[in-house]
Formats: C-alpha cells, sequence, structure tokens
C-alpha cells in the first residue's frame, strides 16, 4: 500500500516544490553479528528490510542464508526468520538478484544502498522502520527495529541495540 | 451383560445434560508453515483427552482427505495406525494451502425389537435397507463430523477453502497458517453451506498436560458467521464449535458401533411410540498453530 494520493500531495505541497526531483541518498546499515559461546553455532540468515508505517514491506535490503547448499536446501529454513517470511519472503523467489547472500561471520557487516538504485527505491516522503531479523540453526530469532523519516535535510546517525543474536544495528541516510 | 451395561449408560445420560464425555479429536500437523524446500510433513491423529497427547485412542483414517492447494486430493504415505495414535505423511508438491481434513456424515439410530433395546450405525443410505421401517420407539440421530488442519507450503492460498454444504466448516477471513501471538485473527463459521449464527466457539491451546486448567478462550459466532480470537501466546490450539449435544466429539472417530457409546439417547423419542424426527449433532474442529 502505498501512502494515499491526497497526502502524497499535500506533502509535496508542504515541503515546495523544490525537492519535487529528490536527489539520490545514501543509505548505510551496519549490524553487528555477536559472538555467541554455544555449543554448536552456525551463522543467523539474516533479513533486513524497511517497512512502511502499515508493516508492508518498501524494500528488501538484505537476506543472507545458506546459499550455496546443493538443490537450494538452505532455502527451507527462511521461514524461520518468521516475520520476514510472512512480510515478504513467502511472496519471493530466492535467490534474489542483488538481496540475497550467504551467511555472514560474527563481526560488524556493512551495507550501503544508495536510492534508486538496486534493492532502495525511491522511497515516498513518509515514516519508516528499518527491519532486520535474525534466526540461528539450533539458536535464537531477534528482530530490532529503527523508526526514520524519509526523506532527511541532514545527515542522520540512528542506532538500536540487539540483546541476544544481533548487536548494535545503526542506519546512516545522508540526503 | 452388554445389553445391561448400555441400558445403564443410556439411563445415566439422560439423566446428564451434556451426554456423555466425549474426547477430543485432531490432528498435529509436524510443521504448519513451510518453504519450497520442504517436500512433505508428517501428521499424527488421534482421539485423546489432552490436547495434544496420545491417551486414548488413534483416529481412525477412512475419512481421511487430503486437499492439495488445486483441489486434488494427495495420497497419504507411510500411513501408520497405532493403539493411541495414528500417523501419516502428507507429500508436499505444489506451494499453496493443503487441508488435511477427516469429515464423516453417520447415522446412529435405536429402537425396540421383541422388548430388547436395537442400536445401529450407518450412513443415510444403509440406513433406508437396514433399519426396518415402522421400528417401535425409532430414534434417529444424524452426525456429522470435521476435524481438520492447515499446512501451507510459500504463500498462503484460499482455494481449498471451497464448502462442501455439509455441517460446520471453518472460512477463513484471517488465514489459518497466518497466525502469530497477540494478534487476533478472524474465521467464519459455515453450517450446512450458510453462515452460523449464535455458536459458541471454544479455542484450547495445547499443553494441557502440563498445566492445572484448560485455559480456554470461547466466543460466539455473528450473524454473518464471524468471529475473532486473539491469541495470547504462540503454539498449536484446538478449536471446537459443536451443535445438537455432544460437546467434543463423536466419541471414538466414527469405528464400531460400541464406540458410538450411549449418545444415541440424546435424539428424542416421540409420545406416540412412532419415529421421532431425526436430531443432528454437528461438530467441528480443526488444529491451528500460533507462530511468536
Amino acid at each position: 500500500m502505498r501512502t494515499p494520493p491526497m497526502r502524497a500531495s499535500l506533502t509535496v505541497a508542504l515541503c515546495g516544490l523544490a525537492s519535487a526531483p529528490a536527489l539520490a541518498a545514501d543509505v548505510g546499515v551496519k549490524l553487528q553479528i555477536p559472538q555467541l559461546d554455544v555449543a554448536e553455532y552456525h551463522r543467523p540468515y539474516v533479513a533486513v528490510w524497511i517497512e512502511r508505517e502499515d508493516q508492508s514491506v518498501a524494500a528488501n535490503l538484505a537476506v543472507w542464508y545458506e546459499l550455496d547448499k546443493r538443490n537450494g536446501e538452505g532455502t527451507k529454513w527462511l521461514k524461520d526468520l518468521r516475520q520476514w517470511w510472512r512480510r515478504a519472503g513467502r511472496e519471493l523467489q530466492m535467490p534474489m538478484d542483488g538481496v540475497s547472500g550467504a551467511t555472514r561471520p560474527v563481526g560488524e557487516q556493512t551495507l550501503s544502498f544508495v536510492s534508486g538504485k538496486g534493492p532502495l527505491p525511491e522511497l515516498a516522503p513518509g515514516h519508516y522502520q528499518l527491519v532486520v531479523e535474525a534466526a540461528r540453526e539450533t539458536g535464537g530469532r531477534e528482530l530490532v527495529k529503527i523508526p526514520f523519516q524519509w526523506p532527511v535535510s541532514k545527515a542522520q546517525q540512528l542506532q538500536a541495540q540487539g540483546s541476544s543474536e544481533l548487536g548494535k544495528v545503526a542506519l546512516d541516510i545522508k540526503p | 451383560m452388554k445389553t445391561f451395561t448400555t441400558t445403564l449408560c443410556l439411563a445415566l445420560v439422560a439423566l446428564s445434560p451434556l451426554g456423555a464425555q466425549a474426547h477430543k479429536q485432531f490432528f498435529v500437523p509436524s510443521s504448519t508453515v513451510l518453504t519450497e524446500n520442504d517436500h512433505g510433513i508428517t501428521v499424527d491423529a488421534a482421539v485423546s483427552n489432552d490436547l495434544f497427547y496420545f491417551n486414548h485412542n488413534g483416529m481412525k483414517l477412512d475419512a481421511l482427505l487430503i486437499t492439495a492447494p488445486d483441489g486434488s486430493a494427495v495420497t497419504p504415505e507411510n500411513v501408520f495406525s497405532g493403539k493411541l495414535r495414528s500417523s501419516f505423511d502428507v507429500p508436499l508438491q505444489t506451494a499453496g494451502t493443503y487441508r488435511i481434513a477427516s469429515a464423516s456424515n453417520g447415522v446412529m439410530a435405536s429402537w425396540e425389537e421383541d422388548g430388547q433395546p436395537k442400536r445401529w450405525r450407518g450412513n443415510e443410505a444403509t440406513f433406508k435397507t437396514e433399519v426396518p421401517k415402522g421400528a417401535k420407539n425409532l430414534r434417529v440421530t444424524q452426525i456429522v463430523n470435521r476435524v481438520e488442519t492447515f499446512v501451507t507450503v510459500g504463500k498462503p492460498s484460499t482455494d481449498v477453502f471451497k464448502p462442501t454444504g455439509v455441517g460446520l466448516e471453518l472460512m477463513p477471513v484471517t488465514h489459518p497458517n497466518d497466525l502469530v501471538a497477540g494478534e487476533a485473527a478472524t474465521f467464519k463459521l459455515l453450517l450446512d453451506g450458510k453462515p452460523a449464527n449464535d455458536i459458541k466457539v471454544t479455542v484450547i491451546p495445547g499443553g494441557t498436560r502440563y498445566r492445572d486448567s484448560q485455559s480456554e478462550i470461547t466466543t460466539t459466532t455473528k450473524a454473518d458467521g464471524a468471529f475473532t480470537i486473539t491469541w495470547p501466546a504462540a503454539g498449536l490450539y484446538w478449536l471446537n464449535a459443536s451443535l445438537g449435544g455432544g460437546m467434543e466429539g463423536p466419541g471414538e472417530g466414527g469405528g464400531k458401533p460400541d464406540a458410538a457409546g450411549p449418545k444415541a439417547a440424546a435424539s428424542k423419542k416421540s409420545k406416540d411410540g412412532a419415529a421421532a424426527a431425526p436430531s443432528r449433532r454437528v461438530n467441528y474442529s480443526a488444529t491451528l498453530e500460533v507462530l511468536p
């Protein structure tokens, strides 16, 4: 569901037409995959997406899973990214160009996007949330959300902290 | 002795407003939400007091009907009938929603013959040939029973929810494989294909063995058959609705005449000894999985 037209035109009117042809903005996501002291460790499956206020998906930014397993067997556990599966995954075909990738090791992982290119489309002005979901085989699941406003007039650095399957998640937006 | 027991049961049941304590019938699917790389599930089927434990009988699988997302019938594999549970595998070849159901439509009758009570169980067709016309004190009860669960590969679909028009049936407003803890889900109940108004619906979370109460949630259908449940937690839930007594099912899964138990007594006896209008008992149960 897009922003209703009336609302959109109102926003455009309020912003003034000067900003109408949106300039490409840079969006950076940093997320920490924590070191865990467990007997059996598997790298987590991770999904990163942007949701609108009604929780519909505005952009699938990344899906990390066991991409290289034979016969696509790694896709079997994508449903364990429960919220992403429900909001987007079950409608999508994997692998997804520019979005899906192999699972990543412990440490800080960096993703960068330019609006209007690749997986990040031009977003209509409004409230959004960055959602990062991680699920680990024989482990847990965690969801971290960072609300943000789009577009930004000056650079924004936003953060949230995971507590089990994710560490710090940071969202950097540059106009 | 058997006759004596039966008579005693009939007498006892006549005193009890709810009739016999029936057991709960249910399926337990190994998963309900799957990706296209899952190629099948295993389903347990049982008749028990506790949810979802096997402590009474395996469900008889002669009325098992598995419907694929495109409406075709799926043949179960590795079918096993154990003492406390039955089990079977369901191959999942295509994406979409599957319905696993056991639906039966039976008739029970009792009458007097040479001063002895006679009891009979069959269906509408055999009723005409096997029950003597003009039997004395004939009492007839129709029993329509449906037990279901749903499983979805990939994106949920709704083609399997075409009503058969017989008995109580559950129709999605919220898809039954799209249930999340803390959220509300709405369904519609149909009776013989029409909205079932003012029917009590009971939902009981699984795991009853490890708690002291049933923790049941009850609600009532509106005029359009709709009712809403807000899931308090993730888990397997057993949903039940019934009409005409017999709170929780027709006993032992539609098997032997003995298993019919004393429920035949629930139908009304006409004053003049002629056959009373058949009474009807309609039951619906579904196993639903709510995810965190």
